[in-house]
């Protein structure tokens, strides 16, 4: 990630359950919660596995960026009337390129727009080579409290496969410095399954992570995306595909290994211990509203303040220029806004709450769906309760959720429930009144709830 | 082009939906294909010709004959011309083939005639040539356009000589009594050697050398002489106006606008308009609309005299009304039927079903309209769990089934699934309780499913071929160990010169079905030459091999097989299943399967992870999108047991069967 507000940038609205609300999607409180993601769009160097939408660029007009970063946010916080927010997610790009000062004026603009509690999260995203202590010290100040560092590999060899403009031992240097600044609250990421790694080589790299991280790990098994570098390696057939079996083997090891250091696996690919969950990142996991500001960055809620009524997933322009541009003429860059349909907003809380240890309760489903229950659509014999029975899966009465085995083959096991779910509404509305939505839902603003829930501001593209 | 590109694409066809090779942009409601838009107004404006002018005595009957690409229908157009029948121009290429896939394969599949008018020392001659499909498949057809003969054109090629077609053809020729005349085609190619062609010809079919007419059909080289000869060899028909009507019914084609056309041979009497008629196969009684001749297309006339050959328009609606080898007479002059023919005998099932169930009855309504046109097509109803209602079709050989789905590709834009191909095969039932459910005690098999248990069954029965081969003597020993692979036995085996050699074998049918050509082609170099006739159905040791996935067959891929040819077969279907399904969250097991007993094996390994990595913000709508996709994929899988597969697996494992 880089700088800037900028992909996946965005406030994270939360919703607080409220029973006194009459209003339609299990009601929130007169708070909206949100959780901006402001993105910096700019990298120094392309990564060879990166496909995210980023910018290498001589010159940066980081006065120009900066500003407009600061009226996007305020831009959408008001149009989502989210009124505070729960946490803020500088990605990107490298954000860590940008200057502190830009990054302390983006989060005055946000605690202008909304409230900002003193102790809500806000992560940046730092690459080691623009990591020193000086420039983590400035970000501190500038009101930053938590630090997500693209570690990577701890191989030189590795991290110069991955393109990589930092060696081993400055990465060391740069999460040392993170964690005497941001004690408990420093994040490192580690990238498995390079073509050509060998068992003992993933192994070997875990084990020096551990001795160097802090309470929040994220492993990422490398994902060879078309268009990049490494991938045109690999398919051309300059390089070994990774074996399926062997890059499955790693990460069981990797999740043994962290088990038995005291982290929790709390999502696929992440790790914490002592309570450091990405609260910013569970809020996509939950359902919840987070507002995307910056070049590419994507958000999802609620438009209030334009009169929507019912989510929305909305994406900024891609290009920074173009960006900048749109931000200046009419104050943000949205380039699509998508109206999520009930069922589309219940398709993405099962498909991503199913990520999380935690899986979906009953509560949070309740409140995108209070008139067909968990129990309704996944507890009547079908796809749900045959994983279940192969042990993949569990409802109970916390709610649905996968077992440690099932985690691993979440992929396999979600066309199967999206394609329960659809039956069951469609069943449903058939019998509510034969026109397309179950009960009340029509209405149809799942989670959201009433103008004022809080939120996040994200940039970046989480972790 | 080579049996092997053909099989191959037309495999690819199955899978890919294609654009239609010509729009169809005609009003639903006029007919559509080459044959029937050709038609509409032969009848209009054209003057009735008085065929009373040819008596039987200036009457030739006569067909061309050869292997295919030596040149029968470069001669036919060479006849054409020089009589008159068609303008002599640089386009005249295979006026006789009217289909899209006839011209496009340079083949003949559905056969034409002609009436041509030629002056020979001063007498006006008929000439109706009677053209023949080209490929071993449709010799069927052959024999029933030689029945209308009294004579044939047997092209040889000069280069290439005698070939197995050449040889079938001739017997069929020869064990139907005809005159033969031996025509030497291509001498105007540089390796060119009539002389060689002519001594083959008289060692296998005793004709003298000097019999033989060299001539170049694309130069027009001698092509008057053929004529001739056809004049002084071949006997008028043996018939007499006088005696009542008697018509063989030797082909018929639909037209949209005025049903059925009856191509007829007078073998007695005359016919004409008003006449009332009656089949003597259905017995049902027509009024006469149209008599005429085709020089190819229709020309009416006033009347059709005995000897002569034309067409009769008789309001029948079905093509089934004009069954070929019927013999038509008049209402109340009722005459010995002609002997008929054998009708056509599918040697080839498949399954065919519409690529999606909601096209089910637009492809039924093509169905129904090319197979008016081409009656040798048998059409049952059938349904597969995996692939829904459908039709299992029997063809008279893997070409014809490859040009009728090309004609529903190119006729009515239609694109479907076809099963493997299977034989038909025979069961003689012991039991009693089975015998009694059948009503008949020996059934035929035409698909695998159906095939009934060792243990009430007295008897298996496959059907066999004889096989004639004609190839360069130095590739024998490929071909006897190619022939013997295939439960081949050796019948015969002739040096037709110093170095040619003709192989005769008993083949069972299913060893050629499907490959056989192909391969005897590309290890001859191209130089081999096949053709086959039915020789009937012999025992056989055969045995239903199950596909199996974890323990659930498979329907679509149960085969019926030789015992000996069972284990490499399976070993062959599981490895290539193992390729064309995903893997699952679960091990399955991939098995063939005889009865209990468990021939082959492979392991498709469970997934052990699979899920994506990151699912960020940014990355949730393209997430859900794959994964949608993926929901909606997974409704289109047949399921077997709990084992998931993709509905193009099983097509991409047959596929694969005859690419190797």
């Amino acid at each position: 990630g880089a700088l800037g507000l900028v992909r996946g940038a965005g406030v994270v609205v939360s919703p607080p359950p409220n029973p006194q609300s009459g209003l339609p999607g299990g009601g929130d409180v007169a708070v909206p919660h949100g959780a901006p993601c402001p993105q910096w769009p700019y990298c120094r160097k392309r990564c060879s596995y990166c496909n995210f939408n980023k910018y290498v660029v001589p010159v940066v007009d980081e006065a120009a960026v900066g500003s407009c970063l600061v009226r996007e946010a305020r831009t959408l916080l008001r149009l989502s009337r989210v009124q505070s927010v729960t946490s803020v997610f500088f990605g990107g790009g490298t954000p860590s390129l940008a200057s502190p000062g830009t990054v302390a004026a983006v989060l005055e603009a946000i605690a202008g727009a909304a409230h900002l509690p003193a102790d809500a999260e806000v992560t940046l995203e730092a690459n080691p080579s623009s990591a020193s202590p000086q420039r983590l010290q400035g970000f501190r100040a500038a009101g930053v409290n938590r630090l997500s560092i693209g570690v990577q590999s701890l191989d030189d060899a590795e991290l110069r496969l991955l393109g990589r403009e930092h060696t081993a031992a400055e990465a060391r240097g740069a999460v040392e410095a993170a964690r005497g600044l941001f004690p408990g609250r420093t994040s490192i990421d580690l990238i498995f399954g390079l073509p050509g790694q060998s068992r003992d080589a993933w192994s070997r790299g875990l084990e020096a992570a551990l001795g160097l991280c802090d309470d929040h790990l994220s492993l990422y098994q490398l994902t060879l995306e078309r268009g990049t570098a490494l991938a045109a390696q690999v398919f051309g057939g300059n390089l070994p595909t990774p074996p399926q079996d062997l890059v499955a083997d790693m990460y069981h090891i990797a999740c043994a290994a962290l088990l038995s250091a005291g982290f929790r696996h709390y999502e696929v690919s992440n790790f914490a211990r002592k309570g450091a969950l990405s609260t910013h990142n569970l809020s996509y996991w939950r359902a919840e509203q987070y507002i995307g500001v910056g070049p590419g960055a994507h958000g999802r809620f609620v438009p209030w303040g334009e009169g929507g009524c019912r989510r929305e997933a909305r994406v900024q322009t891609l290009e920074p220029d173009a960006w900048m541009r749109e931000v200046q003429s009419r104050g943000h860059g949205t380039r699509r806004r998508t109206v999520l349909s009930p069922l589309e907003q219940l398709e993405e809380v099962l498909a991503l709450g199913l990520r999380t240890d935690e899986g979906v309760p009953h509560e949070r489903w309740g409140r995108f769906s209070p008139h067909l229950s968990l129990e309704a659509v996944f507890g009547a014999p079908g796809e749900a309760a045959e994983l279940q029975q192969q042990g993949w899966l569990v409802l109970d009465g916390g709610g649905l959720r996968c077992r440690r085995e099932g985690l691993a083959l979440l992929d396999s096991l979600l066309p199967g429930l999206l394609c329960q779910l659809q039956r069951g509404w469609a069943r449903a509305a058939a019998a509510a009144h034969g026109d397309g939505t179950p009960g009340r839902i029509s209405t149809g603003d799942g989670g959201e709830a009433a103008p004022g829930i809080a939120g996040a501001v994200s940039g970046g593209s989480g972790e | 082009m080579t049996l092997a590109g053909r099989t191959a694409a037309w495999w690819a066809r199955l899978r890919s939906p294609r654009l239609p090779a010509t729009p169809l942009c005609l009003p639903p409601w006029l007919p559509t294909g080459p044959a029937a838009c050709e038609r509409p107004y032969s009848s209009h404006g054209k003057e009735k010709l008085d065929m009373s002018t040819y008596p039987v005595e200036s009457i030739r009957n006569f067909s061309i004959i050869a292997h295919v690409d030596h040149g029968k229908s470069t001669l036919a157009d060479r006849l054409l011309e020089i009589t008159g029948t068609i303008a002599k121009t640089d386009h005249n290429k295979q006026v006789l083939d009217k289909l899209q896939v006839e011209r496009e394969r340079g083949i003949t599949v559905k056969a034409q005639s002609a009436s041509l008018f030629y002056n020979y020392e001063g007498v006006n001659y008929l000439l109706n040539l009677i053209d023949t499909p080209g490929h071993v498949d449709f010799s069927y057809e052959v024999s029933r356009s030689l029945s209308a003969c009294q004579g044939v054109i047997l092209v040889v090629d000069a280069n290439e000589g005698i070939q197995a077609q050449t040889v079938a053809n001739f017997y069929l020729a020869f064990e139907a009594q005809l005159a033969i005349i031996p025509v030497i085609n291509k001498i105007d190619l540089k390796n060119a050697d009539p002389e060689r062609v002519e001594k083959q010809i008289e060692k296998l079919f005793d004709i003298p050398v000097d019999e033989c007419v060299r001539i170049s059909a694309k130069k027009g080289t001698n092509v008057e002489t053929v004529l001739q000869k056809v004049i002084e060899k071949i006997p008028p028909p043996q018939c007499n106006t006088a005696d009542p009507l008697k018509a063989l019914v030797f082909d018929s084609t639909f037209d949209h606008y005025r049903g059925v056309v009856a191509n007829i041979a007078l073998f007695g009497g005359e016919i004409q308009k008003g006449h009332k008629i009656v089949s003597a196969h259905t017995k049902k009684r027509y009024e006469v609309n149209e008599v005429g001749i085709l020089t190819p297309n229709e020309q009416p006339t006033h009347k059709l005299y005995a000897g002569q050959v034309g067409y009769v328009i008789a309001g029948m609606k079905e093509v089934t009304e004009a069954q070929i080898g019927d013999t038509l007479f008049l209402y109340k002059q009722p005459v010995e039927p002609l002997p008929g023919f054998k009708s056509a005998k599918p040697m080839v099932f498949a399954g065919m079903y519409p690529v999606d169930q909601t096209e089910y009855n637009n492809l039924k309504s093509a169905l129904e309209r090319l197979t008016l046109n081409d009656s040798s097509v048998t059409v049952h109803r059938d349904s597969s769990l995996a692939l829904g209602a459908g039709w299992r079709l029997g063809f008279l050989g893997l070409l014809h089934m490859e040009v009728f789905n090309q004609r529903l590709e190119q006729e009515y834009n239609m694109s479907v699934i076809l099963t493997a191909p299977t034989v038909p095969y025979k069961a003689v039932l012991s039991s009693a309780k089975l015998i009694k459910e059948y009503g008949k005690a020996e059934i035929t098999i035409i698909n695998p499913a159906q095939f009934p248990d060792k243990l009430s069954v007295s008897e298996y029965l496959e059907p066999t071929v004889l096989g004639t081969i004609v190839t360069p003597q130095e590739y024998i020993g490929k071909i006897i160990v190619l022939c013997q692979d295939r439960r081949a036995v050796q019948k015969d085996m002739v040096y037709i010169d110093e170095h040619r050699v003709m192989l005769k074998y008993l083949f069972p049918l299913n060893e050629i079905v499907v490959d056989f050509y192909d391969t005897l082609k590309s290890l001859s170099s191209g130089y081999a030459s096949f053709d086959y006739e039915d020789a009937g159905y012999q025992a056989a040791d055969l045995i239903k091999m199950d596909i199996l996935l974890n323990g659930n067959p498979v329907e679509e891929l149960a085969t019926i097989i030789h015992k000996d040819k069972a284990y490499a077969a399976g070993k062959f279907l599981c490895e290539r299943l193992k390729d064309a399904i995903p893997r699952q969250l679960f091990e399955i097991a991939i098995q063939a399967a005889i009865g209990k007993k468990i021939i082959a094996r492979e392991t498709l390994k469970a997934y052990r992870k699979n899920v994506v990595a990151k699912c960020y913000g940014g990355d949730i709508t393209r997430r859900m999108k794959l994964l949608k996709r993926q929901a909606e994929g997974k409704k289109l899988m047949r399921k077997i047991g709990n084992v998931e597969v993709p509905r193009d697996a099983f097509i991409r494992v047959l596929k694969r069967q005859t690419d190797k």
